[in-house]
């Protein structure tokens, strides 16, 4: 009595890529979309980082770094979070009544369907974080074909972690306010603790402690390695090396996949 | 040959209620089952279970002798889904929205376009399918959903309350298609309903009410069981004139809503009799085959609430 499932690679990598599709295309038909996920971070960076690049000083530090160009990676990550909620906030209508139902009774395997939802997300933070990485020289940071690949490398996994994330909150989510209440709460303490804004080194020892405990500080110090691959940057605005970033990412990036992955099946109870 | 369909003392609870409570039926292949019932009496627990959505607390659900709970991705590949509140995506045409369903059944290349292409004429929806969806009428999404549904050539459709949310014209049409496509495809056909007209139009019809299956058969049989005729009689003093009535012709008087019925095996000759005796009481008097309604009423001993006509159309 075995279930001829729908796990045959082909049948799998057809629906994940049709779920894919789908969402490039629903993204470039509403251009609030857009313009929300890359004028956000863009005018926050701006009008921060002018407002700050008089009062920043890298501790320790010779004072070679401006603040537009230290807070850089944490923009990125702003991108890839806020791209994130906005891909996915659209499974809490689309699970309870709408499109999602009618994927939900084929006979497609329940990864297809996180990973569907997950690449195409990630696809786009990546398009708009490539975007907005061509900005890099406005902030005198010189970007060489190196530092432009590992960066696309950095986005990825940090994509794929944080619309993890939000795939597993959106799924429990029965509105969308619920969401953004969530979203709010989680998400924006996530990013601002991480380093990306201000380097923690000389705040309190508890702030300290909740940066290190963030997976977002890794993320963010990832893009950073990322950033500098093949030169170098100002040795104060990172403390973790290049290996436990990717490896923590990896890991955080692992853990929200597998557990959207759980939450879908569990919800009527078979195997992903 | 197993059955298209077969349920057997199907139960599931939600903590201390009990939303369907030891159902069993079977609907053979090519056969058009409507299970009636009022908001809340089981249907769509009795619907989420059958299309592989809920797991039941008891009993077993088959299609075509697969059970929806052990073979469960044999079983979706066999049935085709019509879901109460709209499953298309607005951003998409509807070219895009069954193309896209087509690849969810492992569908692709040539001989998928072949079928878009193919559901979408015989739908009548050939000019609008690379419009939006978000710029179609209610009228015409439903027959997008009914076209992709049916995509994969599934051996039972399966709709949850396929007349909700459309107007009369738009509910008639999609009634002729939805006859059209089981002429067609022989295709077995199962839908839940709260409209008495919709159920009338089924082979089979299961009464679902508080959980429990409380008649099931064809209308004719189930009508059938009632015996002879129904007589309304629209007086002034219901109460009164049914006390009467009752002693007067020794018959049996409900109140329903003011007006007072009564079953009877042979209507004229009673209607003949009352008019004789109570003719200065009396308003009108009608005289009518037995509804689905009746038969709601004798079994369950209460009236059929939510809907039961068309015009009490919500959402």
């Amino acid at each position: 009595m075995a279930d001829q499932s729908a796990l045959s690679g082909s049948g799998l990598w057809l629906s994940c890529r049709s779920l894919w599709k789908r969402e490039m295309v629903r993204f470039l038909r509403q251009r609030s979309r857009i313009i929300g996920a890359l004028g956000t971070p863009l005018v926050f960076w701006i009008l921060v980082g002018a407002g700050l690049q008089r009062s920043f000083q890298l501790p320790g530090a010779s004072g070679t770094m401006s603040y537009l160009e230290f807070s850089y990676p944490g923009a990125i990550a702003a991108i890839l979070l806020f791209t994130a909620v906005f891909s996915t906030i659209s499974l809490i209508e689309d699970r309870r009544e709408g499109f999602l139902q009618a994927v939900l009774v084929a006979p497609v395997s329940r990864t297809a369907i996180v990973m569907g939802k997950l690449l195409g997300a990630t696809t786009l933070a990546v398009g708009q974080g490539a975007l907005f990485l061509m900005l890099a020289p406005a902030a005198s940071i010189p970007l060489s074909w190196v530092s432009f690949l590992a960066m696309l490398g950095a986005m990825v996994v940090v994509s794929f972690a944080v619309t993890g994330l939000g795939f597993c909150v959106a799924w429990r989510m029965e509105s969308t306010q619920g969401f953004h209440a969530i979203m709010n709460l989680v998400l924006m303490p996530m990013l601002v603790l991480s380093g990306a804004f201000f380097p923690h080194k000389g705040s309190a020892t508890w702030l300290s402690w909740v940066v290190s405990v963030n997976p977002m500080t890794y993320g963010v110090s990832l893009l950073r390695h990322a950033l500098y691959a093949g030169g170098t940057m100002a040795e104060a605005a990172h403390d973790v090396s290049t290996t436990t970033a990717l490896a923590i990412s990896l890991a955080f990036a692992a853990a929200t996949v597998g557990l959207a992955v759980a939450s879908v099946s569990r919800r009527s109870g078979e195997p992903g | 040959m197993a059955d298209a369909v077969s349920v057997e003392s199907l139960s599931r609870n939600y903590g201390d209620r009990l939303a369907l409570d030891g159902v069993s039926f079977r609907v053979s292949a090519g056969e058009c089952l409507g299970i009636l019932g009022p908001n809340g009496g089981g249907k769509t627990t009795l619907f989420r279970i059958l299309v592989t959505l809920l797991t039941p607390s008891a009993g077993r659900a088959c299609i075509c002798g697969l059970d929806v709970t052990i073979e469960r991705h044999a079983a979706r590949r066999r049935i085709g889904v019509v879901f109460q509140s709209p499953s298309l995506d607005v951003h998409l045409t509807a070219r895009e929205n069954l193309r896209h369903a087509g690849h969810l059944y492992g569908l692709s290349g040539a001989s998928l376009e072949d079928r878009v292409v193919d559901n979408l004429q015989r739908l009548d929806l050939a000019d609008r399918a690379d419009d939006l969806v978000k710029t179609l009428s209610g009228g015409l999404r439903r027959r997008v959903e009914l076209a992709k549904a049916v995509l994969h050539q599934p051996a039972v459709l399966i709709l949850d309350e396929p007349s909700t949310g459309l107007d009369p014209s738009a509910r008639r049409q999609f009634w002729q298609e939805l006859q059209e496509l089981r002429r067609r495809t022989g295709v077995t056909i199962l839908l839940t309903t709260h409209f008495i007209e919709e159920a009338d139009r089924c082979d089979l019809v299961a009464i679902l009410d508080r959980g429990r299956m409380v008649a099931s058969g064809s209308p004719a049989e189930l009508k059938g069981r009632i015996g002879g005729d129904c007589i309304t009689i629209q007086c002034d003093h219901a109460a009164d004139l049914s006390e009467r009535i009752s002693r007067g012709l020794n018959c049996r008087c409900r109140l329903v809503e003011g007006d007072i019925r009564i079953e009877a095996l042979e209507g004229p000759v009673l209607i003949a009799r009352l008019m004789n005796a109570f003719a200065a009481d009396v308003r009108a008097v009608t005289l009518g085959r037995p509804t689905l309604e009746d038969v709601f009423m004798q079994e369950t001993g209460h009236r059929f609430e939510g809907g039961g006509a068309l015009k009490e159309e919500v959402g």
